[in-house]
Protein backbone atom coordinates (compact mmCIF):
# COMPACT_ATOMS: atom_id res chain seq x y z
CA UNK A 1 0.00 0.00 0.00
CA UNK A 2 2.42 2.43 1.01
CA UNK A 3 4.97 1.30 -1.93
CA UNK A 4 1.64 2.28 -4.57
CA UNK A 5 1.61 5.15 -2.50
CA UNK A 6 5.35 5.98 -3.27
CA UNK A 7 4.88 5.73 -6.87
CA UNK A 8 1.71 7.49 -7.14
CA UNK A 9 3.23 10.43 -5.64
CA UNK A 10 6.59 10.08 -7.81
CA UNK A 11 4.29 9.73 -11.18
CA UNK A 12 2.27 12.47 -10.43
CA UNK A 13 5.22 15.03 -8.63
CA UNK A 14 7.55 14.17 -12.07
CA UNK A 15 4.56 15.22 -14.20
CA UNK A 16 3.68 18.44 -12.72
CA UNK A 17 5.66 21.96 -12.58
CA UNK A 18 6.43 25.01 -14.70
CA UNK A 19 6.26 22.29 -18.24
CA UNK A 20 3.33 20.05 -17.49
CA UNK A 21 3.14 16.95 -19.05
CA UNK A 22 -0.15 14.76 -18.71
CA UNK A 23 -0.94 10.54 -18.36
CA UNK A 24 -0.72 10.35 -21.98
CA UNK A 25 2.16 11.87 -22.57
CA UNK A 26 4.14 10.12 -20.03
CA UNK A 27 2.83 7.08 -21.09
CA UNK A 28 3.93 8.00 -24.71
CA UNK A 29 7.12 8.70 -23.34
CA UNK A 30 8.11 5.25 -22.01
CA UNK A 31 6.73 3.56 -23.80
CA UNK A 32 9.03 5.38 -26.41
CA UNK A 33 12.23 5.39 -24.56
CA UNK A 34 11.52 1.81 -23.54
CA UNK A 35 11.73 0.62 -27.37
CA UNK A 36 8.12 -0.69 -27.42
CA UNK A 37 5.97 1.81 -29.22
CA UNK A 38 7.95 3.94 -32.01
CA UNK A 39 5.21 6.54 -31.86
CA UNK A 40 5.90 9.98 -30.21
CA UNK A 41 3.03 11.80 -28.63
CA UNK A 42 5.22 14.07 -26.23
CA UNK A 43 7.47 16.83 -26.96
CA UNK A 44 10.90 17.32 -27.26
CA UNK A 45 10.86 20.01 -24.53
CA UNK A 46 8.63 17.89 -22.18
CA UNK A 47 11.42 14.50 -22.84
CA UNK A 48 14.09 16.51 -22.03
CA UNK A 49 12.69 18.00 -18.91
CA UNK A 50 11.35 14.74 -17.79
CA UNK A 51 14.29 13.20 -18.07
CA UNK A 52 17.37 15.25 -17.02
CA UNK A 53 15.29 17.48 -14.25
CA UNK A 54 12.38 15.81 -13.29
CA UNK A 55 13.17 12.49 -13.06
CA UNK A 56 16.37 12.66 -11.24
CA UNK A 57 15.00 15.36 -9.02
CA UNK A 58 12.42 12.94 -7.72
CA UNK A 59 14.24 10.26 -7.23
CA UNK A 60 16.98 11.98 -5.23
CA UNK A 61 14.05 13.25 -3.27
CA UNK A 62 12.60 9.98 -2.67
CA UNK A 63 16.07 8.62 -1.46
CA UNK A 64 16.55 11.34 0.78
CA UNK A 65 13.16 10.81 2.22
CA UNK A 66 13.81 7.14 2.34
CA UNK A 67 17.27 8.12 4.04
CA UNK A 68 15.34 10.53 6.73
CA UNK A 69 12.68 8.18 7.40
CA UNK A 70 14.69 5.14 8.01
CA UNK A 71 16.96 7.08 9.90
CA UNK A 72 14.98 8.54 12.15
CA UNK A 73 13.02 5.53 12.77
CA UNK A 74 16.64 3.70 14.14
CA UNK A 75 17.57 6.80 15.97
CA UNK A 76 14.39 6.54 17.85
CA UNK A 77 15.25 2.79 18.10
CA UNK A 78 18.16 2.97 19.46
CA UNK A 79 17.82 6.19 21.68
CA UNK A 80 14.95 4.52 22.77
CA UNK A 81 13.00 7.55 22.87
CA UNK A 82 10.36 8.48 20.22
CA UNK A 83 11.85 12.31 20.28
CA UNK A 84 15.00 11.74 19.03
CA UNK A 85 15.42 13.00 15.45
CA UNK A 86 18.74 13.74 13.65
CA UNK A 87 17.78 17.49 12.91
CA UNK A 88 16.77 17.62 16.61
CA UNK A 89 19.38 16.21 18.27
CA UNK A 90 22.06 17.71 16.49
CA UNK A 91 23.37 15.28 13.98
CA UNK A 92 21.86 17.38 11.06
CA UNK A 93 23.82 20.26 11.93
CA UNK A 94 27.21 18.31 12.56
CA UNK A 95 26.79 16.75 9.04
CA UNK A 96 26.24 20.44 7.78
CA UNK A 97 29.23 21.91 10.02
CA UNK A 98 31.51 19.64 8.20
CA UNK A 99 29.93 20.33 4.44
CA UNK A 100 30.60 23.57 5.42
CA UNK A 101 34.31 23.11 6.69
CA UNK A 102 34.92 21.41 3.38
CA UNK A 103 33.43 24.22 1.19
CA UNK A 104 35.19 27.20 2.85
CA UNK A 105 38.36 25.60 3.83
CA UNK A 106 39.52 24.31 0.80
CA UNK A 107 42.96 23.51 2.45
CA UNK A 108 45.17 20.39 3.77
CA UNK A 109 42.78 17.21 4.33
CA UNK A 110 40.05 18.55 2.52
CA UNK A 111 41.57 19.30 -0.46
CA UNK A 112 43.64 15.54 -0.65
CA UNK A 113 39.69 14.21 0.67
CA UNK A 114 38.29 15.98 -3.01
CA UNK A 115 41.41 14.38 -4.63
CA UNK A 116 40.81 10.96 -4.10
CA UNK A 117 37.16 10.61 -3.73
CA UNK A 118 35.83 13.24 -6.24
CA UNK A 119 32.31 13.95 -5.95
CA UNK A 120 31.98 11.85 -2.96
CA UNK A 121 34.11 13.50 -0.89
CA UNK A 122 31.21 16.23 0.78
CA UNK A 123 29.33 13.17 1.31
CA UNK A 124 31.62 11.56 3.36
CA UNK A 125 32.52 14.60 5.47
CA UNK A 126 29.21 15.06 6.16
CA UNK A 127 28.79 11.57 7.13
CA UNK A 128 32.27 11.46 9.32
CA UNK A 129 30.58 14.97 11.07
CA UNK A 130 27.04 12.98 11.52
CA UNK A 131 29.26 10.07 13.23
CA UNK A 132 30.79 12.21 15.22
CA UNK A 133 27.71 14.30 16.78
CA UNK A 134 26.49 11.19 17.09
CA UNK A 135 28.42 9.43 19.54
CA UNK A 136 28.73 12.47 21.33
CA UNK A 137 25.38 13.06 22.53
CA UNK A 138 24.94 9.18 22.48
CA UNK A 139 27.90 9.87 25.54
CA UNK A 140 26.22 12.62 27.30
CA UNK A 141 22.23 11.39 27.29
CA UNK A 142 23.33 7.81 28.14
CA UNK A 143 23.19 6.58 31.56
CA UNK A 144 22.91 3.25 32.64
CA UNK A 145 21.44 1.96 29.80
CA UNK A 146 18.57 4.91 29.83
CA UNK A 147 18.28 7.96 27.68
CA UNK A 148 18.06 10.91 29.63
CA UNK A 149 15.51 12.64 27.91
CA UNK A 150 16.40 16.11 29.12
CA UNK A 151 20.10 15.80 28.49
CA UNK A 152 19.60 14.24 24.84
CA UNK A 153 17.70 17.14 23.92
CA UNK A 154 19.86 19.78 25.76
CA UNK A 155 22.97 18.26 24.39
CA UNK A 156 21.12 18.68 20.79
CA UNK A 157 20.45 22.49 21.80
CA UNK A 158 24.37 22.87 22.54
CA UNK A 159 25.88 21.26 19.49
CA UNK A 160 23.10 22.93 17.25
CA UNK A 161 24.20 26.50 18.78
CA UNK A 162 28.15 25.35 18.93
CA UNK A 163 27.53 24.02 14.83
CA UNK A 164 25.77 27.19 13.71
CA UNK A 165 28.14 29.47 15.50
CA UNK A 166 30.87 27.34 13.80
CA UNK A 167 28.97 28.06 10.74
CA UNK A 168 28.31 31.42 11.05
CA UNK A 169 32.34 31.91 11.54
CA UNK A 170 32.71 30.30 8.14
CA UNK A 171 30.50 32.11 7.02
CA UNK A 172 32.14 35.33 7.33
CA UNK A 173 34.66 33.84 6.11
CA UNK A 174 33.61 32.88 3.22
CA UNK A 175 33.70 34.03 -0.06
CA UNK A 176 30.61 35.39 -2.58
CA UNK A 177 30.01 32.14 -4.36
CA UNK A 178 30.78 30.28 -1.20
CA UNK A 179 27.94 32.26 0.55
CA UNK A 180 25.19 31.35 -1.71
CA UNK A 181 26.49 27.38 -1.22
CA UNK A 182 25.78 27.88 2.62
CA UNK A 183 22.71 29.49 2.20
CA UNK A 184 21.36 26.46 0.21
CA UNK A 185 22.33 24.15 3.19
CA UNK A 186 21.02 26.15 6.04
CA UNK A 187 17.61 26.02 4.16
CA UNK A 188 17.52 22.55 2.49
CA UNK A 189 16.79 22.17 -1.03
CA UNK A 190 16.16 19.63 -3.39
CA UNK A 191 16.44 21.24 -6.42
CA UNK A 192 19.65 21.40 -8.88
CA UNK A 193 19.37 17.60 -9.10
CA UNK A 194 20.85 15.74 -11.93
CA UNK A 195 22.06 11.99 -12.58
CA UNK A 196 25.27 12.45 -11.04
CA UNK A 197 24.09 13.48 -8.02
CA UNK A 198 21.49 10.49 -7.48
CA UNK A 199 24.39 8.37 -8.11
CA UNK A 200 26.31 10.12 -5.93
CA UNK A 201 23.72 9.82 -3.00
CA UNK A 202 22.92 5.81 -3.87
CA UNK A 203 25.10 3.61 -2.20
CA UNK A 204 24.75 6.13 1.01
CA UNK A 205 21.24 5.37 0.74
CA UNK A 206 20.68 1.90 -0.67
CA UNK A 207 23.50 0.46 2.04
CA UNK A 208 21.12 1.69 4.91
CA UNK A 209 18.12 0.51 3.51
CA UNK A 210 19.56 -2.79 2.84
CA UNK A 211 20.56 -3.15 6.26
CA UNK A 212 18.76 -1.20 8.59
CA UNK A 213 15.82 -4.09 8.43
CA UNK A 214 17.53 -6.64 9.48
CA UNK A 215 18.18 -4.91 13.22
CA UNK A 216 14.97 -4.12 13.50
CA UNK A 217 14.52 -7.42 16.17
CA UNK A 218 17.03 -5.44 18.11
CA UNK A 219 15.67 -2.86 18.42
CA UNK A 220 12.08 -3.83 19.38
CA UNK A 221 13.84 -5.23 22.19
CA UNK A 222 16.04 -2.63 22.95
CA UNK A 223 12.80 -0.83 23.81
CA UNK A 224 12.62 -2.68 26.77
CA UNK A 225 15.87 -1.77 27.81
CA UNK A 226 19.65 -2.47 27.30
CA UNK A 227 20.08 -5.00 29.70
CA UNK A 228 16.65 -6.50 28.80
CA UNK A 229 18.02 -7.19 25.41
CA UNK A 230 21.02 -8.63 26.88
CA UNK A 231 19.43 -11.32 28.23
CA UNK A 232 17.39 -11.65 25.15
CA UNK A 233 20.60 -12.89 23.52
CA UNK A 234 21.47 -9.57 21.61
CA UNK A 235 24.73 -8.28 21.11
CA UNK A 236 23.44 -4.82 22.31
CA UNK A 237 27.50 -3.16 21.69
CA UNK A 238 27.35 -4.16 17.47
CA UNK A 239 24.06 -3.07 17.12
CA UNK A 240 24.31 0.35 18.17
CA UNK A 241 27.28 0.90 16.20
CA UNK A 242 25.82 -0.27 13.52
CA UNK A 243 22.54 1.40 14.10
CA UNK A 244 24.89 4.80 14.32
CA UNK A 245 26.83 4.30 11.41
CA UNK A 246 24.21 3.17 8.97
CA UNK A 247 21.51 6.13 9.69
CA UNK A 248 24.41 8.72 9.95
CA UNK A 249 25.41 7.16 6.77
CA UNK A 250 21.91 7.80 5.70
CA UNK A 251 21.66 11.21 7.41
CA UNK A 252 25.45 12.44 6.18
CA UNK A 253 24.55 11.71 2.50
CA UNK A 254 21.41 13.98 2.61
CA UNK A 255 22.66 17.08 4.42
CA UNK A 256 25.26 17.05 1.60
CA UNK A 257 23.96 16.79 -1.37
CA UNK A 258 20.01 18.45 -0.21
CA UNK A 259 20.90 20.29 3.35
CA UNK A 260 19.33 20.02 6.55
CA UNK A 261 15.98 19.43 5.91
CA UNK A 262 14.33 18.51 9.37
CA UNK A 263 11.30 16.94 10.81
CA UNK A 264 11.05 14.08 8.33
CA UNK A 265 12.92 11.60 10.42
CA UNK A 266 10.53 12.78 13.36
CA UNK A 267 6.76 12.73 11.83
CA UNK A 268 6.95 9.68 9.53
CA UNK A 269 8.02 6.56 12.32
CA UNK A 270 5.28 8.32 14.86
CA UNK A 271 2.41 8.10 12.13
CA UNK A 272 3.01 4.58 10.85
CA UNK A 273 3.54 3.89 14.87
CA UNK A 274 -0.10 6.08 15.12
CA UNK A 275 -2.00 3.83 12.34
CA UNK A 276 -0.45 0.29 12.41
CA UNK A 277 2.01 -0.85 15.18
CA UNK A 278 5.70 -0.03 16.87
CA UNK A 279 7.32 -3.27 15.71
CA UNK A 280 10.35 -2.22 13.91
CA UNK A 281 10.10 -4.76 11.42
CA UNK A 282 7.22 -2.23 10.33
CA UNK A 283 8.42 0.75 11.06
CA UNK A 284 11.54 0.57 9.57
CA UNK A 285 10.82 -0.26 5.81
CA UNK A 286 7.65 1.65 6.30
CA UNK A 287 9.45 4.54 7.13
CA UNK A 288 11.65 4.59 4.23
CA UNK A 289 8.55 4.30 1.69
CA UNK A 290 6.49 6.97 3.51
CA UNK A 291 9.38 9.13 4.14
CA UNK A 292 10.27 9.00 0.45
CA UNK A 293 6.63 9.43 -0.62
CA UNK A 294 5.52 12.43 1.99
CA UNK A 295 9.23 14.43 0.90
CA UNK A 296 8.68 13.80 -2.90
CA UNK A 297 5.06 15.50 -1.93
CA UNK A 298 6.64 18.39 -0.08
CA UNK A 299 8.94 18.91 -2.96
CA UNK A 300 6.15 19.03 -5.23
CA UNK A 301 4.35 21.79 -3.08
CA UNK A 302 7.88 23.45 -2.45
CA UNK A 303 8.46 24.19 -5.95
CA UNK A 304 4.62 24.86 -7.67
CA UNK A 305 3.78 26.91 -5.07
CA UNK A 306 5.56 30.08 -5.56
CA UNK A 307 6.34 28.89 -9.19
CA UNK A 308 8.51 29.64 -11.24
CA UNK A 309 10.37 30.60 -8.20
CA UNK A 310 10.50 27.87 -5.43
CA UNK A 311 10.60 27.34 -1.34
CA UNK A 312 13.65 26.03 -0.25
CA UNK A 313 12.04 22.85 1.00
CA UNK A 314 13.68 22.97 4.85
CA UNK A 315 11.39 26.03 5.29
CA UNK A 316 8.47 23.93 4.55
CA UNK A 317 9.01 21.00 6.30
CA UNK A 318 9.83 23.03 9.42
CA UNK A 319 6.62 24.92 9.36
CA UNK A 320 4.33 21.50 8.82
CA UNK A 321 6.70 19.18 11.55
CA UNK A 322 7.25 22.05 14.37
CA UNK A 323 3.68 21.34 15.46
CA UNK A 324 3.65 18.09 14.80
CA UNK A 325 6.66 17.90 17.22
CA UNK A 326 4.90 20.31 19.61
CA UNK A 327 1.52 17.91 19.48
CA UNK A 328 4.00 15.05 20.42
CA UNK A 329 5.49 16.26 23.45
CA UNK A 330 1.83 17.07 24.80
CA UNK A 331 0.83 13.60 24.09
CA UNK A 332 3.87 11.97 25.89
CA UNK A 333 3.62 14.36 28.32
CA UNK A 334 0.03 12.88 29.45
CA UNK A 335 0.55 9.49 29.00
CA UNK A 336 1.36 7.47 32.16
CA UNK A 337 5.20 8.35 32.70
CA UNK A 338 7.59 6.47 34.73
CA UNK A 339 10.98 7.66 35.01
CA UNK B 1 22.19 -26.62 36.38
CA UNK B 2 23.89 -23.73 38.07
CA UNK B 3 26.95 -24.38 40.15
CA UNK B 4 28.63 -21.34 41.57
CA UNK B 5 33.11 -21.52 42.21
CA UNK B 6 34.11 -18.88 45.04
CA UNK B 7 32.49 -16.13 42.76
CA UNK B 8 34.25 -12.46 43.32
CA UNK B 9 33.65 -9.75 41.98
CA UNK B 10 35.47 -6.04 42.43
CA UNK B 11 34.38 -2.69 41.91
CA UNK B 12 37.82 -0.63 42.79
CA UNK B 13 38.71 -1.54 46.46
CA UNK B 14 35.39 -3.21 47.48
CA UNK B 15 34.05 -6.66 47.22
CA UNK B 16 30.52 -6.22 46.33
CA UNK B 17 30.54 -10.63 45.96
CA UNK B 18 32.61 -12.15 48.27
CA UNK B 19 33.61 -15.68 47.59
CA UNK B 20 30.46 -16.81 46.62
CA UNK B 21 30.03 -20.73 46.21
CA UNK B 22 26.44 -22.06 45.55
CA UNK B 23 24.40 -24.16 43.55
CA UNK B 24 20.86 -24.38 42.26
CA UNK B 25 19.13 -27.69 40.38
CA UNK B 26 16.84 -28.75 37.66
CA UNK B 27 13.39 -28.10 39.48
CA UNK B 28 14.47 -26.25 42.11
CA UNK B 29 13.74 -22.46 43.71
CA UNK B 30 16.68 -20.94 45.60
CA UNK B 31 15.72 -17.87 46.84
CA UNK B 32 18.38 -14.64 47.17
CA UNK B 33 17.56 -12.69 50.42
CA UNK B 34 19.63 -9.56 51.64
CA UNK B 35 19.53 -6.00 52.81
CA UNK B 36 20.04 -3.43 50.40
CA UNK B 37 23.26 -3.17 48.96
CA UNK B 38 24.15 -6.62 49.99
CA UNK B 39 25.56 -7.20 46.89
CA UNK B 40 22.19 -9.25 45.53
CA UNK B 41 21.91 -6.99 41.92
CA UNK B 42 25.59 -7.46 41.79
CA UNK B 43 25.34 -11.36 42.11
CA UNK B 44 22.15 -11.60 39.30
CA UNK B 45 24.09 -9.40 36.76
CA UNK B 46 26.90 -12.03 36.88
CA UNK B 47 24.20 -14.86 36.87
CA UNK B 48 23.32 -13.45 33.80
CA UNK B 49 26.47 -12.54 32.00
CA UNK B 50 25.98 -9.14 32.50
CA UNK B 51 28.86 -8.38 33.98
CA UNK B 52 31.59 -10.70 34.15
CA UNK B 53 33.47 -11.63 37.33
CA UNK B 54 36.87 -10.99 39.02
CA UNK B 55 37.52 -14.45 39.99
CA UNK B 56 35.69 -17.57 40.52
CA UNK B 57 33.03 -19.41 37.94
CA UNK B 58 30.00 -19.99 37.47
CA UNK B 59 29.21 -23.42 35.48
CA UNK B 60 25.80 -23.54 33.66
CA UNK B 61 24.68 -26.87 32.42
CA UNK B 62 28.01 -28.02 32.89
CA UNK B 63 29.78 -25.30 31.07
CA UNK B 64 31.22 -22.39 32.16
CA UNK B 65 29.13 -19.50 31.52
CA UNK B 66 31.59 -17.37 29.64
CA UNK B 67 31.69 -20.21 26.74
CA UNK B 68 28.57 -19.25 25.89
CA UNK B 69 27.38 -17.53 22.63
CA UNK B 70 24.61 -14.61 24.21
CA UNK B 71 22.31 -15.90 21.43
CA UNK B 72 22.91 -19.71 22.56
CA UNK B 73 22.35 -18.57 26.12
CA UNK B 74 18.80 -16.74 25.55
CA UNK B 75 17.32 -20.04 24.61
CA UNK B 76 17.87 -21.54 27.88
CA UNK B 77 17.89 -18.90 30.45
CA UNK B 78 15.86 -16.07 30.74
CA UNK B 79 15.60 -12.76 33.06
CA UNK B 80 12.71 -10.77 34.48
CA UNK B 81 14.31 -7.35 35.28
CA UNK B 82 13.54 -4.77 38.37
CA UNK B 83 12.21 -2.28 36.15
CA UNK B 84 10.10 -2.99 32.76
CA UNK B 85 9.39 0.42 30.85
CA UNK B 86 8.91 0.54 27.49
CA UNK B 87 10.46 2.71 26.03
CA UNK B 88 8.18 2.61 23.24
CA UNK B 89 4.45 1.13 23.13
CA UNK B 90 3.92 -1.90 22.19
CA UNK B 91 0.63 -3.80 22.57
CA UNK B 92 0.85 -7.31 24.35
CA UNK B 93 1.06 -9.73 22.13
CA UNK B 94 4.02 -8.37 20.82
CA UNK B 95 5.90 -8.07 23.39
CA UNK B 96 5.50 -11.29 24.69
CA UNK B 97 6.76 -12.42 21.03
CA UNK B 98 9.81 -11.17 21.64
CA UNK B 99 10.60 -13.43 24.28
CA UNK B 100 10.54 -15.75 21.06
CA UNK B 101 13.07 -13.70 18.89
CA UNK B 102 16.17 -15.94 20.15
CA UNK B 103 14.18 -18.55 18.16
CA UNK B 104 12.86 -17.21 14.94
CA UNK B 105 14.48 -15.52 11.90
CA UNK B 106 12.53 -12.73 10.72
CA UNK B 107 9.10 -13.74 11.17
CA UNK B 108 7.77 -16.75 14.01
CA UNK B 109 6.83 -19.77 13.20
CA UNK B 110 3.62 -21.56 14.46
CA UNK B 111 5.10 -23.23 17.34
CA UNK B 112 6.38 -19.20 18.46
CA UNK B 113 2.53 -18.25 18.00
CA UNK B 114 1.20 -21.14 19.96
CA UNK B 115 3.68 -20.96 23.02
CA UNK B 116 2.93 -17.15 22.96
CA UNK B 117 -0.48 -18.24 23.64
CA UNK B 118 -0.45 -21.21 25.92
CA UNK B 119 2.26 -18.84 28.37
CA UNK B 120 -0.83 -16.27 27.78
CA UNK B 121 -3.10 -18.54 29.39
CA UNK B 122 -1.16 -19.70 32.19
CA UNK B 123 -0.10 -16.46 32.99
CA UNK B 124 -4.10 -15.44 32.84
CA UNK B 125 -3.83 -12.48 30.49
CA UNK B 126 -5.42 -13.11 27.46
CA UNK B 127 -7.42 -10.77 27.31
CA UNK B 128 -5.42 -8.47 27.48
CA UNK B 129 -3.37 -9.27 24.30
CA UNK B 130 -4.36 -6.29 22.20
CA UNK B 131 -3.83 -3.91 24.92
CA UNK B 132 -1.29 -1.43 24.81
CA UNK B 133 1.78 -2.37 27.38
CA UNK B 134 1.74 0.88 28.76
CA UNK B 135 -1.85 0.92 29.65
CA UNK B 136 -2.05 -1.60 32.23
CA UNK B 137 -1.63 -1.32 35.89
CA UNK B 138 1.41 -2.47 37.41
CA UNK B 139 0.17 -5.93 38.46
CA UNK B 140 -0.56 -6.47 35.09
CA UNK B 141 2.37 -5.48 33.31
CA UNK B 142 4.42 -7.70 35.83
CA UNK B 143 2.45 -11.09 34.98
CA UNK B 144 2.80 -9.82 30.78
CA UNK B 145 6.34 -9.52 31.74
CA UNK B 146 6.40 -12.74 33.26
CA UNK B 147 5.00 -14.30 30.27
CA UNK B 148 7.85 -13.04 28.26
CA UNK B 149 10.49 -14.43 30.01
CA UNK B 150 8.53 -17.85 29.88
CA UNK B 151 7.97 -17.72 26.76
CA UNK B 152 12.06 -17.21 25.90
CA UNK B 153 13.00 -20.35 27.64
CA UNK B 154 9.33 -22.44 27.15
CA UNK B 155 10.03 -25.29 25.12
CA UNK B 156 14.26 -25.88 26.90
CA UNK B 157 14.70 -28.61 28.59
CA UNK B 158 17.26 -27.00 31.25
CA UNK B 159 15.96 -23.58 31.48
CA UNK B 160 16.76 -21.31 33.81
CA UNK B 161 14.74 -18.30 35.19
CA UNK B 162 15.74 -15.09 36.96
CA UNK B 163 13.38 -12.65 38.63
CA UNK B 164 14.86 -9.71 39.89
CA UNK B 165 12.61 -8.93 42.87
CA UNK B 166 9.39 -10.09 41.04
CA UNK B 167 6.65 -9.17 43.67
CA UNK B 168 8.13 -5.29 43.83
CA UNK B 169 5.10 -2.74 43.90
CA UNK B 170 2.71 -5.36 43.68
CA UNK B 171 -0.21 -5.64 46.15
CA UNK B 172 -0.81 -8.88 47.84
CA UNK B 173 -3.16 -10.70 44.83
CA UNK B 174 -0.54 -10.15 42.71
CA UNK B 175 2.26 -11.01 44.85
CA UNK B 176 0.75 -14.07 45.75
CA UNK B 177 0.09 -14.87 42.12
CA UNK B 178 3.54 -14.27 40.56
CA UNK B 179 5.00 -16.66 43.19
CA UNK B 180 2.82 -19.10 42.63
CA UNK B 181 3.01 -18.74 39.08
CA UNK B 182 7.16 -19.23 39.94
CA UNK B 183 6.73 -22.20 42.15
CA UNK B 184 4.91 -24.15 39.23
CA UNK B 185 7.69 -23.23 36.65
CA UNK B 186 9.84 -24.96 39.40
CA UNK B 187 7.66 -27.73 39.63
CA UNK B 188 7.43 -27.89 35.64
CA UNK B 189 11.11 -28.24 35.93
CA UNK B 190 12.83 -25.30 35.44
CA UNK B 191 15.49 -23.82 37.36
CA UNK B 192 14.74 -20.95 39.37
CA UNK B 193 16.43 -18.35 41.21
CA UNK B 194 14.54 -15.42 42.37
CA UNK B 195 15.98 -12.43 44.31
CA UNK B 196 12.96 -11.74 46.98
CA UNK B 197 12.82 -9.20 50.11
CA UNK B 198 9.68 -11.19 51.76
CA UNK B 199 11.89 -13.60 54.00
CA UNK B 200 7.73 -15.52 54.80
CA UNK B 201 7.53 -15.62 50.94
CA UNK B 202 10.66 -17.38 50.78
CA UNK B 203 10.83 -20.02 53.02
CA UNK B 204 7.00 -20.70 51.68
CA UNK B 205 8.09 -21.18 47.75
CA UNK B 206 11.99 -21.87 47.75
CA UNK B 207 13.60 -24.69 48.16
CA UNK B 208 16.78 -22.83 49.31
CA UNK B 209 17.44 -19.68 50.37
CA UNK B 210 20.82 -18.02 49.88
CA UNK B 211 21.26 -15.08 52.65
CA UNK B 212 23.77 -12.31 51.79
CA UNK B 213 25.38 -9.61 53.73
CA UNK B 214 28.05 -7.40 52.25
CA UNK B 215 28.35 -10.04 49.01
CA UNK B 216 29.14 -12.67 52.02
CA UNK B 217 27.46 -15.34 52.49
CA UNK B 218 25.27 -15.61 55.84
CA UNK B 219 23.98 -18.80 55.72
CA UNK B 220 22.52 -21.43 52.79
CA UNK B 221 20.41 -24.00 52.78
CA UNK B 222 16.44 -25.32 53.11
CA UNK B 223 14.07 -22.83 54.97
CA UNK B 224 13.77 -24.85 57.87
CA UNK B 225 17.59 -24.81 57.99
CA UNK B 226 18.73 -21.02 57.74
CA UNK B 227 15.37 -18.54 58.84
CA UNK B 228 16.27 -18.43 62.61
CA UNK B 229 16.71 -14.86 64.64
CA UNK B 230 20.35 -15.54 64.76
CA UNK B 231 20.81 -15.54 60.81
CA UNK B 232 17.84 -12.63 60.11
CA UNK B 233 19.47 -10.44 62.18
CA UNK B 234 22.96 -11.07 60.57
CA UNK B 235 21.55 -10.89 57.48
CA UNK B 236 19.32 -7.97 57.80
CA UNK B 237 20.22 -5.86 61.38
CA UNK B 238 16.74 -6.03 63.04
CA UNK B 239 15.44 -8.40 65.58
CA UNK B 240 12.64 -10.63 64.96
CA UNK B 241 10.06 -13.56 65.95
CA UNK B 242 9.32 -16.88 64.53
CA UNK B 243 5.91 -17.88 64.97
CA UNK B 244 5.30 -21.15 64.25
CA UNK B 245 1.81 -21.82 61.74
CA UNK B 246 0.70 -25.04 61.43
CA UNK B 247 -0.03 -24.48 57.56
CA UNK B 248 2.99 -23.38 56.72
CA UNK B 249 6.30 -25.81 56.65
CA UNK B 250 8.08 -23.02 58.40
CA UNK B 251 7.65 -20.57 61.42
CA UNK B 252 6.82 -16.93 59.79
CA UNK B 253 9.32 -14.60 60.76
CA UNK B 254 7.88 -11.07 62.08
CA UNK B 255 9.59 -8.06 63.78
CA UNK B 256 10.11 -7.74 67.38
CA UNK B 257 9.17 -5.18 69.26
CA UNK B 258 10.57 -2.80 71.38
CA UNK B 259 14.17 -2.84 68.89
CA UNK B 260 15.04 -0.91 66.45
Amino acid sequence: MLLLFLVFTMLISSCLGSVKINISELISMITYYTGISNVRHFQEQQAAVFLNIRLPRVLRGGMIGAALGVSGAAIQGLFRNPLAEPGLIGISSGATLFAVLMIVLEIGVFKTLKGNLGSYALSISAFIGAGITTMIVHRIAMKNGKTNITSLLLSGIAINALAYAFIGLLTYLASDAQLRNITFWNLGSLGGANWQSVSILLPFVLIPLVALPFLSKSLNTLALGESQAIHMGVAVKQIKTFVVVLSTMAVGASVAVAGTIGFIGLIIPHILRMAFTSDHRLVIPGSALLGAALLTLADLVARTIVSPAELPIGILTAMIGTPFFIYIIISERNKKHIP
Amino acid sequence: MIKVHHLQYKAGQRNLVDNLSFEANKGEMLAILGANGAGKSTLMKLLCREILPSSGNILFNGLNLNTYKLADLAKTRAVLSQSNTLSISFIVEELIMMGRYPHFGQNPVVKDLQVVKSVMEETGITHLAKRDYNTLSGGEQQRVQLARVMAQVYDSDHACLFLDEPTNGLDLLYQQHIMVLARSLADRGYCVICILHDINFASRFADKILMLKNGKRVAYGRPLEVINCENIHETFSIHVKLMPCEEYKCPLVIPAVGFA
